[in-house]
Parts: C-alpha cells; structure tokens; sequence
C-alpha cells in the first residue's frame, strides 16, 4: 500500500437511535501522499469519517477502500497496524515508557528486538525529543512532549496511511504552531496519506493540501485546494465557515518569493539630495532608502537631506523589521504595519532582494 | 484495670500456646481458612468482574446483584448452610463458614474489578485498538496491568472483612480466634473474650498492613511514573497525566 489513497463511495453512517444521519452518502478520494483536512463544526461527522477509515466505526453503507483494497474484506485488526492513529487526548500507555509506547506496533507485528530499537531510535529523533526521554513514562512529560510520542508511536511502523483526529487541539498556542510546523515539514520527507481532523479553518488551511468542508450530517460543502476554497468559496455556508478574514487567510498560503517585488523609494548612494526628493515625491513618501552596490544601507527622512552632500554619506537609521522571501504574504503585511515605512524588507537569505508595499500586496489578493 | 491485666496474663501463660486449642493452632486453622475462602473469591469475581468491565456489558446489573450480597448477614449464610451442609454429609464447622465467607468475599473483589477496567482512560483504550491491539491485548496488556492496583485494594478490602468475620465459625464447631470469643462468652471467661477479640484485631490489621505493603512495592514504579514532570517552558503542564 505504499500509493495509498483512500476513497469514500456513497458512505453512510446511521448511529443506533439517532434521527439523522451522522455521515450521508458521502463520496470522496483522499489523495495519496497528500494531506486531507476535514473540517467543520461539531456534529459535521468528521470525525466519524475518520474512524471510518480504520474501522474503529462501521459504516452503516457504502465502501471504503485503502490503496485500492475495499476495508471491509480485511482483518481490522491487520488493517489498524498498517495505518497510523493520532488522537486529541493522545492515548499513551501510562504504565509503559516512552521506548514501549512507540515499539506497540513493531511488537504487534512481531518484529525482532534490533529493528525495533534501530526505529525507536530512529524516530525519536524525526519528532525532536531527546533520546535519554525514552525510558521515561507518559506522566512525565509535558503535553507537547507527549503529543510527540503519539505521533512517533503512529509512525513506527512506517505506515503509508495516518489519521490524525484533533491532535493538537489540547495543547496551548505555542506549542501547537510549533508542532504544526514540524509536522509539515515531516511530511516534507515523509508523503504520507494523511487525513487531518480539525474544527479549527486555520490549521486546515495551513496543514491541508486538500481541504473538506462539511456541514452538519457529514455533507460535503467544498472539496478543494486551500487557495482555491478561499478565493471562490462554493456556498454561503463555506464563506460563514471561512469567517471575515478570508482575505487574511489566503495572504497566508502566498509566498513572498513568488510575488514579484517593488524596488521601492530607493536611490543609490551617489545620488544627491535632488534625485533622491524626486523619488520621494514619485513614490508619494518622505522617506528614501539608499542601496550601495546592491545592498540596503537604511533609509533617512526628507528632512534630514542636506544640499551639496551624497545621500550616502548621511547617517542612516536601519530598517528595523525584515522579511525572508519564505515567509507568508500574512507576515510581510505584519512587517508593513508594524514599521515607519510602511513596507515590507525582504532578505533572500543574506541577500537584500527588494520591498513589498501594501498595495502589491492586495494586487495578489485582487487580481 | 484488672481485665487489662488479666488479659496480659492470659497471653503470657505458656498453656494458651499449646495444643489445639493454643493461639498457634486457631491462629492457623483462622488464616488458612480466610485465606481459601478470599482466593476462591477472587478466582470468581477478578475474571468474571474484568471481562464484564472489559465488554461494559451487563456489568452494571451484575454490580447490582453482587451487592446484594452485602446486604445478607454473614451469619444468616452460615444459619442456612448449616442443614445442608450436614445432609450432604461435609459436617458442621468449615463449609458453610467457607460458603459464608466466600460470598462476604465477593461483592468488594468484583466491583473493584469492574470499576478497575471501567476507569482505565477511555482514550488510553482508543489508542490500543486503532493501532490493531486484539480485544485480548487490550484486557492483558493494557487494562489489567493498569487496573491492577484498584483490583488489589479489593481484595484488600475484602480479605480484612473475612479476617474478621471468620470469628462466626466458632458458632457452628469451626476452630480459629473465633472460638476464644464464642467458648469465653459461654462460660462467661470475660478475659478470653477480650483475648480472643485482640487477636481477631490484630490479625485484620496485620492482613491490611500487608496487602499495604505488597501494594506499595509491586507498584513502586506506577507511582515513580505519575510523578509530575517539571514544566517545560512555553508547554502546558495541563495535559500531563497522573
């Protein structure tokens, strides 16, 4: 199963007693190596879908198949240690270490004492914890310590599928930016089939390739690329899930690199003052930036140029924030708020590249 | 007080420490059948109480039912086994204070079980069977051991009240500490009364000292493990377990 996709026919869930269905005729494909998040409000089935996957919950119709493999024919027990599991409230084994917890599938599996050390070591590393943690127990550790664990636990034994439901809903702010980037660039390696549960848009938007958005009774709203579902939102319902900063959200999928940037009120440093108060006036400023052999120097005010002397030769003031070109339109618009300018310094790694200004900024918002 | 002193004497008279009716010998005759009579129980209510707590199933009508048996008085049991007991030709004395004993044994050691595998976290057992564990790996592996020590202080529980009530034997011609209490009381010997009661005491609390003690060293470790793990900056400690 190592192209594992995973497709949903007409699937169905009926809970005993309940008046509506929990999930309805819902048809999808999850594609392999990509990372599919669901998400929704409570009681949009999403997760129910998930444990559908593994079997953890029946589907009352419909099929299921995994790599091409219809689930119902397999052994669920053999089907749940080829695929990952990660959930909100972790689930680590208190009575067993951390070395333990993650060696559960191996074990199941019956692998021989070497390979399953040489992969506890092995992973330990890929989810950053130290490698004297794994002779410590669950309750030793903090929360997003342990969320670490789960998820090297999920991947011991390297499946090509992982179901992710909420997982780093219960850990505070900070940790869960971090854990989310980590878990991106994990995925970066590693190309698993990934379905991700989250009620939270943002953290779809930012883990997903593929977003799902489902309403109450599992229906399924918009299916898309996060890009896609935020600039043309299928339905009312997509756009009220979406929220009122979906312009916002979109800045935060575009990279600097890939908008072309401005050179800005910019003048070399052999410029005198005329030149550099008709770049200021061009640029609708009163401020200019002076650049010598490619690279930014500062900026000084209008005020303080003085006749007869090269800009270059002014005391400058540096610019305070800068922008690497791999950050998000979202933080540049961050940098352009929070600076006098009122742009955006983008770094190419050491390099000055050029600036953003705001209205470059919605022209990619607007097209 | 002359009783106390005279209850001192009792113990230090060498006569009380011999023969079948010497301390000794009831000593031996009261453990060993307090003893059988909690291992049986045990043999019956861990199994069945985990396996029910295991499934969910039923369980809590079966809680029920036991309990039930908290409410019937030991001595009421031993009264109605007694004729039975001599038709079936097992005689007076031990058996129906065994059967008495048995189901005095029961309630605590299965409710304890179940309750045992009930509180065993839920998501705990959610991780278990999405990563393939077998409904037996689940119970072996994960829910015994983790419901061990709950399942232990039930039959703490329930060995200290059969310690203490195995005293009824001496009603029905069975030995034990029982018969100080029972043979004092009809000759109106006030000092063995007090002796025999001492001992019965005594006993029940040696019995739950211990339990106590192979409590603390067969789970030494589990309390190492919920220790609290020094907060790491910028994560939450809110989510650590124990």
């Amino acid at each position: 199963m190592s192209e594992a996709s995973i497709r949903l026919d007409q699937v169905s869930k009926w809970y005993a007693g309940a008046s509506a269905p929990a999930v309805e005729e819902l048809s999808m494909e999850m594609p392999a190596g990509q990372v599919t998040a669901l998400v929704g409000p409570s009681g949009c089935g999403k997760t129910t879908i998930l444990k559908m996957i593994n079997r953890i919950i029946e589907p009352t119709s419909g099929r299921i198949e995994v790599g091409g493999r219809d689930i119902q024919g397999l052994d669920p027990h053999a089907l749940r240690r080829g695929i990952g599991y990660v959930i909100q409230q972790v689930g680590l084994f208190p009575h067993r270490t951390v070395d333990e917890n993650i060696a559960t599938v191996p074990k199941l599996l019956g692998w021989d004492r070497r390979r399953t050390e040489r992969r506890i070591e092995e992973l330990i590393e890929m989810v950053g914890l130290e490698p004297e943690m794994g002779n410590r127990y669950p309750g030793e550790l903090s929360g997003g310590q342990q969320q670490r664990v789960g998820v090297a636990r999920a991947l011991a034994a390297d499946p090509p599928v992982l179901l992710m439901d909420e997982p780093f809903a219960a850990v505070d702010p900070i940790v869960r930016v971090r854990l989310q980037d980590e878990l991106r660039s994990l995925q970066a390696q590693l190309q698993k089939t990934i379905v991700f549960v989250t009620h939270d848009i943002d953290e779809a938007i930012k883990l997903g390739d593929q977003v799902a958005i489902l309403d109450v009774g599992g229906v399924l709203r918009q299916y898309g690329r996060p890009e896609e579902v935020l600039r043309e939102p299928a339905n009312a319902f997509v756009e009220e899930f979406l929220g009122k900063e979906r312009g916002l959200r979109r800045l935060s999928l575009i990279a600097v690199r890939d908008v072309s940037l401005e050179d800005g009120p910019t003048v070399s440093a052999d410029a005198g003052p005329a030149e550099a108060r008709e770049v200021m006036a061009r640029e609708g400023v009163d401020w200019v930036a002076i650049v010598r052999n490619g690279e930014l120097r500062g900026w000084v005010w209008e005020s303080e140029l003085e006749s007869g002397r090269k800009v270059g030769d002014l005391s400058v003031r540096p610019f305070l924030v800068r922008v690497s070109a791999d950050s998000t339109l979202r933080e540049a618009l961050d940098a352009i708020v929070t600076s006098h300018n009122q742009v955006a310094v983008v770094y190419d790694g050491d390099r000055y590249a050029g600036m953003l200004t705001l209205s470059r900024i919605s022209e990619n918002l607007v097209p | 007080m002359d009783l106390l002193a005279d209850v001192l004497a009792w113990f230090f008279d060498p006569d009380n420490w011999q023969g079948t009716a010497g301390i000794p010998n009831r000593m031996v005759e009261h453990v060993r059948l307090s003893a059988l009579a909690t291992l049986l129980a045990a043999a019956l209510a861990v199994p069945s109480g985990v396996l029910l707590g295991h499934s969910g199933r039923g369980g809590l009508l079966a809680v029920s039912v036991v309990n039930i048996g908290r409410a019937i008085p030991s001595f009421a049991v031993i009264a109605l086994a007694l004729p039975f007991s001599i038709r079936m030709g097992l005689g007076i004395g031990f058996w129906p204070t065994f059967l008495a004993l048995v189901l005095l044994a029961l309630p605590p050691i299965f409710t304890n079980s179940f309750t045992a595998v009930r509180s065993v976290a839920a998501e705990v057992v959610e991780a278990a069977r999405g990563m393939g564990m077998r409904e037996r790996e689940v119970l072996l592996g994960i829910e015994l051991p983790l419901g061990a020590p709950l399942i232990l202080t039930g039959v703490r529980v329930a060995s200290v009240q059969v310690v203490a009530t195995a005293t009824l034997g001496a009603l029905v011609g069975w030995g034990g500490l029982g018969r100080y209490i029972i043979d004092g009381f009809s000759v109106q010997d006030n000092v063995r009364v007090f002796a025999g009661a001492l001992l019965v005491a005594g006993l029940a609390i040696l019995t739950d000292v211990l339990f106590n003690v192979t409590e603390r060293v067969l789970f030494a470790a589990g309390r190492r493990r919920v220790r609290r793990a020094p907060a790491e900056a910028g994560t939450s400690a809110l989510n650590v377990r124990g």
